[in-house]
């Protein structure tokens, strides 16, 4: 196995404050790794660095050997990280399918004059992408609710139609913020089997943020802990998790 | 899903054939004598508003950003054109050759401006936003205003103080005299020009919301960060929005010049008085909704002249019958019934 992440050093403050310090994360390509930590860790502002919503003043970002750091968001989705978001980022008035469409802008094109004039070439693109849409609407069993305004979905289909729209944009890292949050535990058993689907499927890498400790240690193979914007621990999630550190830190004794 | 085309599909071809049926019917109406001569003079105005309605949508529903400023492009297409067919009235003969080269200068000049103007103030949002669009928008009725352009044998002569600072030789004529604005420009415009540009709108607009460049312009307006974060390049496309809609203003501002025989910009036609008019076709037609804005627009614009007999009153009942419609048309009866017979079978399943 090769690396496909490679964070060294990474680092950015707000104002006085050191919100992630030092931090370092190597993931091996299609591993399943747990980001996880006490609130207001640092985690999520780890995956705002990491997809370019912050630029970090120090340290180095390594996707497949490229560099990334202080890249656009733009750039660093068409260099293939997607993300989905804690509380659930969807294009609300838009259907179901294209909110999935629109995950495959970068990959599908015609020209604006296309468009308009609705030539052979948009009937074409638009004709792929509505197959490739559905095909991953298919894969989360959403293909029922295709024509469904996003916002009338129930929260579970939500979160999933969320993943979809993120693999549209055809990824090698995807980064998902606390998937199971605000789910029961049946709801949570599904999303571990859709999630160890995707890595199998689409032979993806993901890196998670969860608090749900059953999640986590039923799922991921490597865990980073995050404390005050340093790194706590790493490693084997079983040595993670045993490690008195840890327990007094973030499980509780 | 393509029962989900279908219906998106229909709903625009019920769109098409609204407008197309509505001018049938006023072309009949006109043409046999059986309106009166100042509804027939309103038609051209109201195929204006109908663009102007569109075109604002584009921004305030689609892309979802406040703009009030929109008065502002009509009045640099209108006088960019009004310019260029004055200086040609008697160059080209062709009234046809002459409207659509006019056309294509006010709306390429209104498009520049779009541009100019939309780098520097997308970079706000709502309510920011709408303030320096207003601003704008009062910049350019005030800058034509001070303007005066005359031409002689030697060429164009620009000025900002009065006919005099011109200089011109005697052989000279005043093209934009400052504050009296343009006399004497063709009146090319027609209600059948008129229903041609409402067609070529509503058909840009209609297929840019329903392509992969709509698409995107929508998702920025649902969630910028969940767009930016698919790779969506929020700047262009939100600039693309407003430069489109500037030019479809720029397009009604040369129909409205070209119905004039003295363009003047003041308050009511250019200014933040006509931008607010605008908005309130949008939003009272529905925030997004296409057809609605072409249907308020029509509305408000006859509701006054079928007042007229009221005098006085004429301006009171239609702020009334504004708050009323207003109230009304988002009440949740008011939508339940719509849906049961307007929509055409439009939300049956879910």
């Amino acid at each position: 196995m090769s690396t496909l992440l490679d964070v060294k050093n990474l680092g950015i403050s707000f104002g006085g404050l050191r919100a992630v310090n030092d931090f370092d994360l190597k993931i091996q390509k299609e591993e399943l790794y747990g980001l996880i930590g006490p609130n207001g860790a640092g985690k999520t502002t780890v995956f705002n660095l990491l997809t370019g919503v912050y630029k970090p003043d120090s340290g180095k970002v390594l996707l497949d050997g490229k560099d990334l750091t202080g890249k656009k968001n733009i750039e660093i989705s068409k260099a293939g990280i997607a993300r989905t978001f804690q509380n659930i980022r969807l294009f609300k008035e838009l259907t179901v399918l294209d909110n999935v469409k629109v995950g495959l802008h970068n990959h599908h094109h015609y020209s604006t004059i296309e468009g308009i004039l609705r030539l052979p070439n948009y009937r074409k693109v638009e004709k792929e992408m509505n197959e490739k849409a559905m095909e991953l609407l298919k894969v989360f069993d959403l293909e029922k609710f295709a024509s469904y305004k996003a916002a009338n979905l129930p929260y579970g289909q939500q979160r999933k139609l969320e993943i979809a729209r993120a693999l549209a944009t055809d990824p090698k890292l995807l980064l998902l913020d606390e998937p199971a949050a605000g789910m029961n535990p049946n709801e949570t058993g599904e999303l571990m089997d859709m999630i160890r689907f995707v890595r199998d499927e689409f032979h993806m890498t993901i890196l998670l943020i969860e608090h749900d400790m059953k999640l986590v240690s039923g799922i991921c193979e490597e865990l980073t802990v995050l404390n005050f914007g340093e790194v706590l621990a790493q490693g084997k999630t079983t040595d993670v998790l045993n490690d008195p550190q840890v327990i007094k830190a973030y499980l509780g004794e | 899903m393509l029962k989900n085309m279908n219906k998106t599909k229909r709903s625009n071809l019920i769109t098409y054939a609204i407008v197309i049926v509505a001018f049938i019917v006023m072309q009949t109406l006109s043409s046999t004598g059986s309106i009166s001569s100042l509804l027939t003079g309103l038609l051209v105005p109201l195929c204006t508003y109908i663009i102007l309605a569109v075109s604002l949508n584009l921004v305030v529903g689609i892309l979802g950003e406040l703009s009030l400023g929109h008065a502002g492009f009509m009045c640099v297409g209108a006088f960019s054109s009004a310019f260029f067919s004055k200086c040609m009235r008697d160059v080209i003969e062709n009234s046809i050759v002459r409207f659509l080269l006019a056309l294509l200068i006010g709306v390429v000049v209104a498009a520049i401006f779009g541009v100019i103007i939309g780098i520097p103030v997308l970079r706000l949002k709502g309510d920011y936003l709408a303030i320096v669009t207003l601003a704008f928008g009062e910049i350019i009725k005030n800058l034509v205003n001070v303007l005066y352009i005359g031409k002689d044998s030697k060429g164009f002569h620009f000025a900002t103080k009065d006919v005099m600072a011109l200089d011109m030789d005697p052989d000279g004529t005043v093209i934009l005299n400052g504050p009296q604005g343009i006399t004497g420009t063709p009146k090319d415009s027609t209600f059948l020009i008129g229903f041609i540009l409402i067609m070529v709108t509503l058909f840009i607009v209609l297929n840019l919301i329903n392509s992969r460049d709509g698409r995107a312009i929508m998702a920025i307006r649902d969630n910028v960060i969940a767009a930016e974060s698919i790779g969506i390049n929020v700047t262009k496309y939100k600039l693309m929005a407003f430069t489109i809609s500037a030019a479809m203003a720029g397009a009604a501002g040369v129909l409205y010049a070209h119905n004039l025989s003295t363009l003047t910009a003041n308050t009511n036609n250019f200014g933040y008085n006509m931008s607010i008019t605008i908005l309130v076709f949008v939003v009272l037609g529905g925030i997004g909704n296409i057809r609605g804005s072409i249907i308020a627009a029509v509305i408000l614009t006859l509701l006054p002249e079928l007042l007229r007999g009221l005098s006085d009153y004429r301006m009171l009942i239609y702020a009334i019958v504004l708050i009323i419609m207003m109230l009304f048309n988002w009440a949740p009866k008011a939508i339940e019934w719509r849906e049961k017979y307007l929509h055409f079978g439009k939300k049956k399943e879910a």
